[in-house]
């Protein structure tokens, strides 16, 4: 019993181990918003194997110390109530460790929220990135292009995604640079990201939208802004101009491979409207108190209506 | 030729005509048994026209088994699948739809019945009382579940399984993206058995707070009473929430109404606020009544009262509070900002507080006390650790940064199994084999039984520990394949171990079950255990009516106190006893409600009216029906009483 019980607690000591070496993607940021959420993930981590250690602990002694088999067979067990003091401990020690890891999540909450700080100085590039099954279309509006499954980035300098779906919800995820967030039919979420150094990142939707889930990726290029000029300056020249008809051919379920396009599907399908596009989920960000008006609505109808005629 | 292209599965494979051919086989078979063993009469007077809440219980239970191993071939399957990458063995569309049905069968037609098992059969006992306060109800709240389920596992053979996910979010579940009738089957089954859940919670609170024997106080009710009471409060909140999300949901696809479509005034979000209202919930629904299951076990098994009873209710009380102020924690990434995030964040966190009571006391309980372990205790000892793993997991799904990190991917799915598997899964496996004894008269093998819940709980282990790994790593739940390059093929492997060891474990419990039934020994007391309450007060196998005498209640552990302090359980002498009759129609209404649903599905209107109609007439019937019960002579209660305890 007692071997049985050490090799538990061995098994988690060694996972949580594991977990603190950085092979993991989320474990091995390379932006600024991924590394609050890693460091959170790893605080979390070492007080959870603390309190799991307690118990374990707690309950290998009383195991070992009240079975039957080591006691006198008249032995009687004593009817105890419970004692304030003990049941303090129990409640005042998770408290303590709840209130902590609350003013720490709360603290995260705002800076992935926000465009990450140490890159407040610089202009944020906004790509629009939404979704249809199975694709995923990135518009660059200032540079006035758009790709399709790929993504190329600058490096240290803040970028603003604008999220929004052709369809079921779907969810945008780049693991080493942050966490993810839906993008949706109705309504336009803002998820705020950076990246440190240059590489190439997994992306991918994370929210099942149906048979070519699995498929639903994209491939992440971060590079110097020089480079990124570069690249704008290529497209520009090289690429073919994205007409009406050909997003409506994209929009078409399947899948497709990359591809790369002068203009962007803002000029001719513009994504809902409004921060939140028709909805407000009692979110801070927008003060429009009267967002659920039918106008928002049908301007989001408009939005989805090429997609509706397939 | 329409009616066959309507039934007709739209993603046919080899399994499906084998199941088609297997199911087949096994009704003809079922129906010939019965005719020919002449048993259709014995079935009916004694099963299904009951109304005997122990009869219900044992029902439950057996359809919980079966169910636990449907949704297991499910999770066989998708392991298998994943097992390697890039494997060929099923199609997207074949993994869409069978983690659906894996997720909507666990949760809603495993995992609930298992509890309605344990509610039916051992609350009345536990309250000495001797029904529940509507047993015909109770009987009609059984056939709606089992209706429920029956409707949800035909469809992978008639018309096509739900592929939208057991949370069938909009707009994926409108019928643009799920075009066949699965989505409908979903609808209506769960449906179908949440009245049956919705009656039942009425049902028990009454039973709990009306029925109770004299001098059982609230505070002198034993914990899995307490804890059920909890749960049937919750289900009372929760469900009408559900019925209403489902009504819209139907009206959506059958109607073209517009309640979640994304235009014309639609709002998606509000299916997954309206689903995790009732989601979050019936998460407690499932464990608090497990909670209470291991209270008892514990405590009998350290021959100690229970450490801390009033926290442990205090605890449960609060945790029901919280567990209506957490839902938004299941799409923190929605969009809701800072703010949100940060309240939701903190009232999801704050939940481990009041559940950390509950397992300091469990711990506490041992404390000075003589530990036997049996198999019921063990799956209780087992289940402590493994449950504070999935437990902390939760807390750090809890801290919203973080979570935009593990949303959506394989920790989240690690987190929740390795919190009910041994949360409700052993739970309910201990008190399976604790109560055995007192529902059928032996004992199940105890070598079995511990090697069962050893393998059990280790493959748990091995099974959903990798996950967490692979989750960190980037792989998100749902998908059906993934590359080599990724390396998630290792965990993947690990947790299709674990798995197979799983549904070993499972079939050595029926071993268990069969080996026990041939060669355990019958010569049991009916308190084999030397247990603390109520339950154990009766004979084995418990008369129809529980308690010939109606007992005298003087604290939590009365049996107890009657073994070895001297105090009179029963006092009084024997009185004639007023029972409820049986009733056939719980288990007709519950077929004219499978027809309903079925018609709904395909849409098939004439046959919809007419199932509705019927709904109406049977209610009708039953409101004009004049029916008063019978009473047990006290001739017949002697003879039984002096049967069953051998005077
Ligand atoms: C017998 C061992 C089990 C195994 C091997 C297993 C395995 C799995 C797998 C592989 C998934 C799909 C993950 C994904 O791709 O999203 C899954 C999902 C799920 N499982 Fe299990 N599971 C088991 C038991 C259970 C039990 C006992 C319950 C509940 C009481 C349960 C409830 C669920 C739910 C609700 C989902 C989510 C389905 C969805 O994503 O829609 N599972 N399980
Ligand atoms: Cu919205
Ligand atoms: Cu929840």
């Amino acid at each position: 019993m007692k071997k049985k019980w050490a090799i538990l607690t061995a098994i988690f000591t060694i996972t949580t181990m594991l977990t603190g070496c950085e092979s993991f993607l989320v474990l091995d940021p390379k932006g600024p918003q991924a590394q609050t959420q890693a460091k959170d993930i790893i605080l979390s981590i070492w007080i959870m194997s603390f309190i799991v250690i307690i118990v374990f602990g707690i309950l290998a002694y009383m195991l070992i110390k009240y079975r039957a088999s080591k006691q006198m067979p008249d032995y009687r067990p004593p009817h105890i109530e419970g004692s304030i003091l003990v049941e303090a401990i129990c409640v005042g020690i998770p408290v303590i460790i709840v209130v902590f890891l609350s003013i720490v999540s709360v603290q995260s909450n705002y800076k992935v929220e926000s465009a990450p700080a140490i890159y407040k100085d610089k202009e944020p590039l906004i790509i629009y990135a939404s979704t249809s099954n199975w694709k995923w279309h990135f518009s660059y509006p200032e540079e006035n292009i758009e790709t399709v499954n790929y993504l190329y980035i600058p490096v240290e300098r803040p970028i603003e995604f604008k999220l929004y779906s052709y369809g079921p919800i779907t969810s945008f995820w780049i693991p080493q640079l942050g966490g993810q967030k839906y993008a949706m039919a109705d309504m336009v979420n803002t998820l705020h990201l950076a990246a440190d150094v240059p590489g190439e990142f997994m992306g991918r939707n994370a929210n099942f939208n149906g048979k070519g889930f699995a498929e639903n990726t994209f491939n992440v290029t971060a590079m110097s802004q020089e480079e990124f000029d570069e690249w704008v300056n290529e497209v520009k020249d090289s690429a073919e101009p994205l007409t009406e008809q050909k997003f409506d051919k994209l929009l078409e379920h399947g899948h497709v491979g990359q591809s790369t396009y002068t203009g962007t599907h803002l000029t001719f399908l513009p994504p809902p409207e409004g921060e939140n596009g028709g909805h407000q989920h009692g979110a801070s960000q927008s003060d429009d108190s009267d967002n659920h008006s039918s106008e928002e609505h049908s301007s989001s109808e408009d939005s989805n209506s090429a997609h509706n005629s397939h | 030729m329409d009616i066959f292209e309507r039934f007709a599965v739209p993603h046919p494979s080899p399994a499906i005509y084998v199941s088609m051919v297997a199911i087949g086989l096994t009704v003809i078979a079922i129906i010939a048994g019965l005719t020919y063993f002449k048993k259709w009469g014995y079935l009916w007077r004694e099963w299904l026209s009951t109304v005997d809440h122990k009869r219900i219980g044992i029902m439950y239970l057996i359809s919980a088994l079966l169910m636990l191993f449907r949704g297991g071939a499910d999770a066989i399957m998708m392991r298998a699948q994943l097992a390697i990458p890039e494997n060929k063995m099923l199609d997207a569309q074949h993994y869409n739809e069978i983690f659906t049905t894996h997720g909507t069968v666990m949760i809603i037609f495993m995992a609930m019945p298992f509890i309605m098992a344990f509610m039916n059969y051992i609350v009345p006992l536990q309250i000495g009382a001797r029904d529940v306060a509507f047993p015909r109800l109770n009987a009609l709240s059984f056939w709606l579940f089992f209706m429920g389920a029956m409707l949800l596992n035909i469809s992978f053979v008639i018309g096509g399984s739900p592929d939208a996910g057991w949370t069938s979010y909009f707009p994926l579940a409108n019928n643009e993206f799920s075009e066949s009738v699965g989505t409908n089957y979903y609808m209506f089954a769960l449906q179908i058995s949440g009245m049956g859940t919705l009656m039942t919670g009425i049902n028990m609170i009454t039973t709990i707070l009306k029925m109770r024997a004299p001098g059982m106080t609230l505070m002198k009710m034993p914990m899995f009473t307490w804890s059920s009471l909890v749960a049937n409060i919750i289900i009372v909140f929760a469900f009408p929430v559900l019925t209403v999300a489902l009504i819209m949901g139907t009206m959506d696809r059958l109607f073209a109404t517009n309640f979640f479509t994304s235009t014309n005034g639609g709002m998606d979000m509000l299916w997954a606020n309206f689903f995790w209202v009732w989601g979050h919930p019936e998460v407690y629904i499932l464990v608090l009544p497990a909670f209470g299951i291991y209270s008892e076990i514990i405590s009998t098994f350290s021959g100690r009262n229970l450490y801390g009873y009033k926290s442990m209710v205090g605890s449960m009380v609060i945790i029901s509070l919280l567990s209506f102020l957490v839902w938004t924690h299941h799409f923190f990434t929605m969009g809701q900002g800072a703010l949100t995030n940060s309240i939701f964040s903190i009232t999801t966190m704050a939940i481990a507080v009041p559940t950390g009571v509950k397992i300091f006391n469990w711990l506490f309980t041992l404390w000075k006390g003589k530990i036997i372990i049996t198999t019921p205790m063990l799956y209780s000892l087992l289940f402590i650790p493994i449950f504070t793993i999935g437990g902390v997991t939760g807390v750090m799904l809890g801290m919203s940064a973080a979570d935009y990190q593990y949303h959506n991917t394989m920790f989240l799915v690690a987190h929740f199994h390795m919190v009910i598997i041994p949360g409700v899964v052993f739970a309910m496996l201990a008190g399976f084999h604790y109560y055995w004894p007192k529902m059928f008269g032996f004992i199940l093998n105890e070598k079995i039984g511990k090697w069962t819940a050893w393998i059990i709980s280790m493959s748990t282990l091995l099974a959903f520990m990798p996950m967490f790994f692979s989750g960190l790593d980037g792989q998100a739940r749902r998908m059906y394949t993934y590359s080599e390059s990724t390396g998630y093929g290792i965990w993947n492997m690990l947790s299709f171990i674990g798995a197979i060891g799983l549904a070993i474990g499972f079939i050595l419990i029926v071993y268990n079950v069969y080996y026990s039934t041939r060669y355990a020994s019958r010569d049991i007391s009916s308190d084999p255990w030397d247990a603390r309450s109520l339950e154990w007060a009766t004979p084995s196998p418990v008369p129809e009516y529980n308690f010939a005498i109606v007992p005298n209640v003087k604290s939590v552990d009365v049996l107890w106190e009657a073994k070895y302090n001297n105090h009179i359980l029963f006092p009084g002498k024997y009185e004639n006893i007023h029972m409820p009759n049986n009733s056939g129609i719980p288990f007709i209404l519950g077929c004219i409600f499978f027809a309903w649903g079925f018609s709904f599905v395909f849409g098939m209107w004439i046959p919809a009216i007419s199932t509705t109609i019927g709904i109406f007439v049977c209610m009708g019937h039953r409101s004009l029906e004049k029916d008063h019960g019978h009473y047990i002579s006290v001739k017949e209660i002697e003879e039984t009483e002096t049967k069953l305890r051998g005077a």
